[in-house]
């Protein structure tokens, strides 16, 4: 048995009770055992103390979209040093991309993740099992099967299903059993061979664009198709201003539809890409800094539900290409909070807001326990130092990817500690004691 | 004692040429409008070389040139080929369909194994835009870009300048009108590049289908009829249609695309009387262009090709022979 945990002097934050005050956690059995403004109401027996001072507690994030090379490519990544990369950026669960080889579209296969994450894996594992089977758009999966074997959600990952008649079908199954839907809107006859976002900049660099649309038209046939089937419909992510728009009018009908957003698509835009950086290869691309505010102007109005790192390990082999060639994505578990409050310190959102987007309202979405500070929810904390000034740079990545989009990038604010249910999985200093031996 | 080159002597602003700033020729967007001019004086001085009886300035002899095409284009390289050789330069052509490429290796395998053979210049023409840039980060000598997917053609651009230059004179006001697939263009874009840095006039001419988003900044002005885009021109530049792939989807059909695209005699009676046709070659005679204005006393297609081998030569001479110096 563990010892209890006290954490005092802290600053807590609580997005699910817009709570924001100094005070004091106790941790006992993996649960939170106590919430106290102030100093705490006495120790108990053997307790060990980390002074908070200068620091915040809040919960640790829940990061709605991670991919990893495991099984079928764990040289790009396994769910341990995953779950490693989680734990330092402050992640304590993150929902599993099944996009794996074998794909995760078998009850077997959501056993076997779950198993190779207890047996391995630091922080929770929550796999989302494929919508069709084999990632194909042809054929639905086992909705109810996958959900006993521990499916928390269904999706089709990097995949985009283009029939509105299967996604029809899908989503009203799903519906049957209440479970969450993450899907990918991308019109691929719009996309075409598009690499990054359609402008003068694809233009001069000879690159074929993404129009806003390949966005915009799917995700208006994916929110009429889940008022049709009353889902629990959660767009993956969405890029562009006019993707806000079309999300706001549909919540104002359907209260069961949800949105996230990649901190990629938060803090950079397409003036990164050039000249032809294919660590800024992304899915959705990166687009125009209009739409990277006006992105920023749906969560804050709550338009926009969450923030994930699409945290996506490719290798060198890969992404050495030329631009067109290339293979989509970046890691960021390690950048995620990080670079999330630079939206703050920037003054373009609020740190409740940034937190609610990768706690309670991914927690919500997903029905986890999770994701909150209250007393009896698992004590999945992190502690964050919002000033701690860093530099992200390759040699320090914990992925075994190294395709970060914020190599080089200055941050400001990290992540001293993270818990998960009360079981310590990142303290800072010992990877500093670590570096400096 | 080395002196520039002797090509250096016959033009009045060989004596003291600034060293070229570059390493390598990647694109029309690193020049600037000095640079274009000084490059295209240089090509002048080697129209003469080519022209006399023992065609050769060895300015580059025992240097090795590489060329590397990941693409087929039997006139751009062998212009490559002819302009090294008559600058005394050793000239190897990698056939990439027998070589390791073809096998997997990726380009940038490709670099190491051709950067650990010691060349002096590689010419690289690949079908991925900044694909030759990407090759240029990884070996230790100069790269020139010889097409890199829909990105730039900087030696298309200049031996295009040069033409003009040789029978407009200066290119500052000029109006040139680029018809055709501006869209899958890197000549198109080069040209705009370099025509737009030496103050001419640039007008796209095209079906919208053809037309790539945010055009209207890289051109002065942007037209859909080629009659009124044609009106006044001092200069046609007709692009190739890749009509196997553009069919059904970009255009209808060939003989649509003509009807409205196609170079006709009426058409070019639109544009200034002593207005030249340019064609970057290969041509589609009957689909972008009348075969009898092709082959007609306004095309200077065939006088482009020539003029195609004298800027590689200065292109080649100023990035190897000013480096030796500066070196």
């Amino acid at each position: 048995m563990t010892r209890p945990l006290v954490i005092t002097n802290a600053r807590i934050i609580d997005p699910a009770t817009n709570r924001d005050t100094p005070g004091a956690v106790l941790v006992e059995n993996g649960r939170i055992a106590g919430l106290t403004d102030g100093a705490p109401q006495g120790m108990p027996d053997g307790a060990e103390q980390l002074d908070a001072r200068g620091l915040i507690v809040a919960p640790g994030l829940i990061d709605m979209r991670v991919f990893t090379g495991e099984p079928g490519h764990e040289y790009r990544e396994t769910l341990a040093s995953a779950a490693e990369a989680a734990a330092a950026g402050g992640v304590t669960s993150f929902v599993l991309m099944p996009d794996t080889t074998p794909v995760i579209d078998d009850g077997a296969l959501v056993d076997f993740i779950l198993r190779r994450a207890q047996a391995t894996a630091s922080v929770n594992v929550l796999p989302a099992a494929a919508l069709t089977r084999g990632l194909k758009g042809e054929e639905i999966t086992e909705y109810g099967l996958l959900r006993e074997a521990g499916a928390v959600a269904l999706s089709d990952g990097r995949a985009s299903i283009q029939s509105a008649g299967l996604l029809r079908s899908a989503f009203a199954y799903a519906r049957n059993y209440d479970m969450p839907v993450i899907h990918q809107p991308a019109e691929r006859s719009l996309i075409g061979d598009g690499v990054m976002n359609s402008g003068l900049l694809a233009t001069v660099s000879g690159l074929k664009g993404i129009p806003v649309e390949a966005e915009t038209i799917p995700l208006a046939r994916d929110l009429q198709l889940a008022a049709l089937t009353d889902v629990r419909y959660h767009a993956a992510q969405v890029s562009t201003g006019a993707a806000v728009e079309i999300l706001a009018a549909a919540k104002r009908r359907n209260g069961r539809v949800s949105a996230g957003v990649s901190i990629n698509n938060l803090s950079l835009n397409e003036n990164d890409v050039a000249p032809y950086r294919t660590f800024f290869k992304l899915s959705p691309p990166l687009r125009s800094e209009d739409d990277r505010r006006a992105v920023i102007d749906g969560l804050n109005a709550g338009t926009i539900d969450t923030i994930h790192s699409a945290h996506d390990p490719q290798d060198t082999e890969v992404k050495r290409q030329p631009f067109a060639e290339a293979s989509d994505g970046a890691i960021g578990l390690e950048t995620l909070l990080a670079a999330a409050l630079r939206l703050v310190h920037s003054g373009d959102m609020p740190l409740m807001t940034i937190l609610r987007a990768m706690t309670s309202r991914p927690a919500e979405i997903l029905g986890l326990d999770s994701g909150r500070l209250a007393v009896g929810a698992p004590a999945d904390l992190i502690v964050i130092d919002p000033d701690y000034p860093w530099v992200v740079t390759e040699t320090s990545i914990r992925s075994r990817s190294r395709n970060t989009a914020f190599e080089g990038a200055r941050m400001q604010g990290a992540v001293m500690h993270s818990f998960v249910a009360g079981r310590p999985v990142f303290s800072h200093a010992a990877t500093r004691e670590g570096a400096a031996t | 004692m080395a002196t520039s080159s002797p090509a250096s002597s016959p033009g009045a602003a060989g004596a003291s040429r600034m060293p070229f700033r570059h390493r390598h020729l990647l694109g029309i967007s690193q020049l600037n409008q000095y640079e274009i001019v000084e490059l295209l004086n240089r090509a002048e001085e080697m129209i003469a070389v080519s022209r006399q009886p023992r065609k050769i300035l060895p300015t580059l002899s025992g240097k090795t040139q590489i060329n590397l095409f990941f693409e087929n284009s039997t006139r751009t390289q062998s212009s490559f080929e002819i302009a090294g050789k008559r600058l005394g330069a050793q000239v190897t052509n990698m056939s990439v369909r027998t070589s390791s490429v073809a096998k997997g290796e990726t380009l940038i395998d490709t670099a190491a194994t051709l950067n650990a053979m010691r060349p002096d210049v590689i010419i690289v023409r690949h079908s991925a835009s900044g694909a030759v840039e990407l090759l240029s980060q990884k070996v230790g000598c100069s790269v020139i870009n010889a097409g890199d997917g829909a990105h730039e053609h900087p030696t298309q651009a200049l031996l295009d300048a040069l033409t003009i230059r040789q029978h407009k004179g200066e290119l500052a006001g000029l109006t040139v009108a680029i018809c055709g697939d501006i869209a899958h263009s890197r000549v198109a874009r080069s040209n705009l590049l370099l025509l737009g840095a030496m103050q001419a006039r640039t007008r796209v001419v095209a079906p919208r289908t053809l037309l790539p988003s945010g055009i209207d900044a890289l051109a002065t002005e942007v037209f859909t009829d080629m009659r009124e885009g044609l009106k006044g021109a001092d200069v046609v530049m007709m692009l190739r249609l890749q009509h196997e792939r553009a069919s059904g989807k970009m255009i209808p059909s060939v003989r649509e695309y003509y009807r409205f695209y196609g170079l006709d005699e009426d058409k070019l009676s639109y544009a200034k009387p002593d207005a030249i046709v340019m064609h970057p070659g290969p041509m589609n005679r009957g689909v972008e262009i009348d075969p009898a204005i092709a082959d007609g006393p306004r095309s200077v297609i065939t006088e482009q090709v020539e003029m195609g081998v004298a800027v590689r030569m200065a292109v080649l001479d100023t990035l190897l022979a000013d480096r030796e110096v500066a070196a």
